[in-house]
């Protein structure tokens, strides 16, 4: 790890001991990661030079999730839908699905589900890209004219997640709702008005949407930073990059799960 | 021939190595190495494969820190510089890469623009300007708008020298120019080195194993063997010269103080023979 934050150290990374093989070698690797985060941060003053890069990368994260996000959001939402007017109709409160669909939706599936098909979409594709420039030498490359790669490729690419995520789990929500409506209004047969108006005097601006916004900044944040660290320590090998690209879905699932609770439980 | 440091040397050297010991996952690669990068001249460094002269340049560029010993460049003594003095020195070297390292994702051209763009606010014609010069000195003028995965090896790594040299550095670093260059790019990229050298003034040092091109271009040669300098000196010295060390290098032998295998059981009872036998 002292690699990547010390140029002085070799620039490529110990050899690839395929699966973390211990308990130590895991925490070793949390606290890595952590310094790693530090290393990225420090280095964002410096990439506010490199605007446009960062503006590159929250359009490939970004932008272009857009359609699997959207898709996912509106199947979401239909089964959401399907599913709670079920339920809701065993009590006869059917009335209730546009509030119960997107306060979930605010609260907890936009914010996770979102992130779960990020890490997916864009961390794996800037694991594999950073792991090749590693491979390659092109972070060498970078060092050696001068320009920071933590500037340049690092921190561009967790703005870009931490800008990216709430926009995303924003839309994802948008069509959820839309899904739901499909659903119980369009086919199931509720009452359009009672829909909106039950959902727009139960949803608080601050207390769900705004809470959901938070996490969703926190959970772009965890996955750009477990992506471009998976990438930037993997060994320069195909086999190093292939297990890199693994363990940033496997890695970013569990911990946007588990912070998904701690951040539940203190925004609550 | 036994002093490590040639002749040459009497003009303030550049790059200054002195007492330089490193250890790479156990195995020593420099047990008290001293050479001097004479300033304004190419110096070629030699020896064996896995001698460790392409770690000698990344202890010079700051890539790797040394186990012990100085290493100057240009005043500086590069293990003990922060990252941002060690950048600001960067800015004045050029390295080429073995493996060329291009960045993928830019075309020819903004590759070799891409040092200019990082540290210059230079106007877009002149930046144009400079890169096309370049780009011609190498004989690519007419790659510029091709993607670097479209390029031969050999092409790659011209553009990789433009690259390093499109800032005009006080200090180049060849990691073997030659490798995959067919006779006519050769013979130019040879032009080149010298011609920088002369007409700029700038110091080269080139890590190579074909001493045929490097007694063309080198002022000066350090023979690197067994983690020391093993021999130095221009290369009409070396080549006449009657060390163990150059005999063998430049003769090409099998025998001789470098072994040709690498360390190994024996190979009798490696093919199962009783040991005896052989």
């Amino acid at each position: 790890m002292s690699s990547v934050l010390d140029p002085k150290k070799p620039t490529t990374p110990a050899p690839s001991r395929g699966e973390l093989s211990s308990l130590g070698d895991s925490i070793a690797q949390v606290g890595a990661c952590a310094l790693f985060l530090l290393a990225i941060l420090a280095a964002v003053p410096k990439s506010l030079r490199y605007i446009k890069e960062t503006i590159r990368q929250i359009w490939f994260t970004g932008a272009m999730s857009l359609v699997i996000i959207m898709t996912c959001g509106l199947f979401v939402g239909m089964v959401l839908g399907l599913q709670l007017y079920y339920v809701l109709s065993i009590f006869g409160g059917t009335a209730a699905l546009g509030t119960v669909v997107s306060l979930s939706l605010y609260r907890e599936l936009g914010p996770v589900v979102t992130a779960l098909l990020f890490a997916g979409r864009a961390g794996t594709s800037i694991t594999a890209e950073i792991g090749l420039m590693r491979a390659t030498d092109q972070i060498a490359a970078m060092e050696m004219m001068a320009v920071d790669p933590m500037a340049y490729v690092a921190a561009p690419r967790f703005i870009a997640g931490v800008i990216a995520m709430p926009l995303l789990a924003c839309v994802f929500n948008m069509l959820g709702i839309f899904g739901a409506h499909l659903v119980g209004v369009s086919w199931l047969g509720l009452d359009n008005g009672t829909f909106w108006s039950n959902m727009t005097s139960s949803v608080d601006v601050w207390k769900d949407v705004v809470n959901g916004v938070w996490k969703s900044c926190a959970f772009g944040a965890v996955v750009a930073l477990i992506a471009v660290f998976q990438g930037y320590t993997t060994p320069p090998t195909s086999e190093g990059v292939a297990y890199a690209t693994t363990r940033t879905v496997v890695f970013s699932s569990i911990v946007v799960l588990a912070l998904d609770f701690v951040m539940t439980a203190f925004l609550m | 021939m036994s002093d490590p440091r040639p002749a040459a040397a009497v003009s303030p050297a550049l790059v200054e190595v002195r007492g330089l010991r490193t250890t790479l996952g156990g195995k020593v690669i420099f047990d008290g190495v001293d050479l001097d990068i004479p300033r304004g001249k190419v110096a070629a460094i030699m020896g064996p494969s896995g001698t460790g002269k392409t770690t000698l340049l990344r202890h010079i560029t700051g890539q790797l820190a040394p186990d012990a010993g100085k290493i100057v460049v240009d005043g500086k003594n590069v293990p003990s510089l922060s990252r941002n003095e060690l950048f600001d020195l960067r800015e004045k070297i050029g390295f080429l890469f073995q493996n060329s390292a291009l960045l993928t994702d830019f075309t020819v051209f903004e590759n070799v623009a891409f040092p200019l763009r990082q540290h210059m606010k230079l106007p877009e014609d002149l930046v144009r300007n400079i890169v096309l010069t370049k780009l011609q000195a190498v004989g690519l003028r007419g790659a510029a708008e091709l993607m670097p995965s479209e390029l031969s090896g050999g092409m790659a790594r011209r553009v990789a020298l433009a690259r390093a040299i499109v800032r005009d550095p006080m200090l180049i670093l060849y990691d073997e120019p030659f490798v995959g260059l067919d006779p006519i790019a050769l013979n130019q990229v040879l032009r080149l080195i010298r011609t920088l050298n002369d007409t700029l003034g700038i110091t080269s040092v080139l890590v190579a194993h074909e001493f045929a091109a490097v007694s063309r271009v080198a002022d000066v040669v350090y023979l690197i063997a067994g983690g020391k300098v093993a021999a130095s000196g221009t290369p009409a010295d070396l080549a006449r010269g009657d060390s163990p060390w150059t005999r063998q290098f430049f003769g090409g032998e099998a025998d001789g103080p470098v072994p040709f295998q690498y360390p190994a059981r024996d190979y009798a009872q490696d093919l199962g023979f009783p040991a005896s036998t052989r």
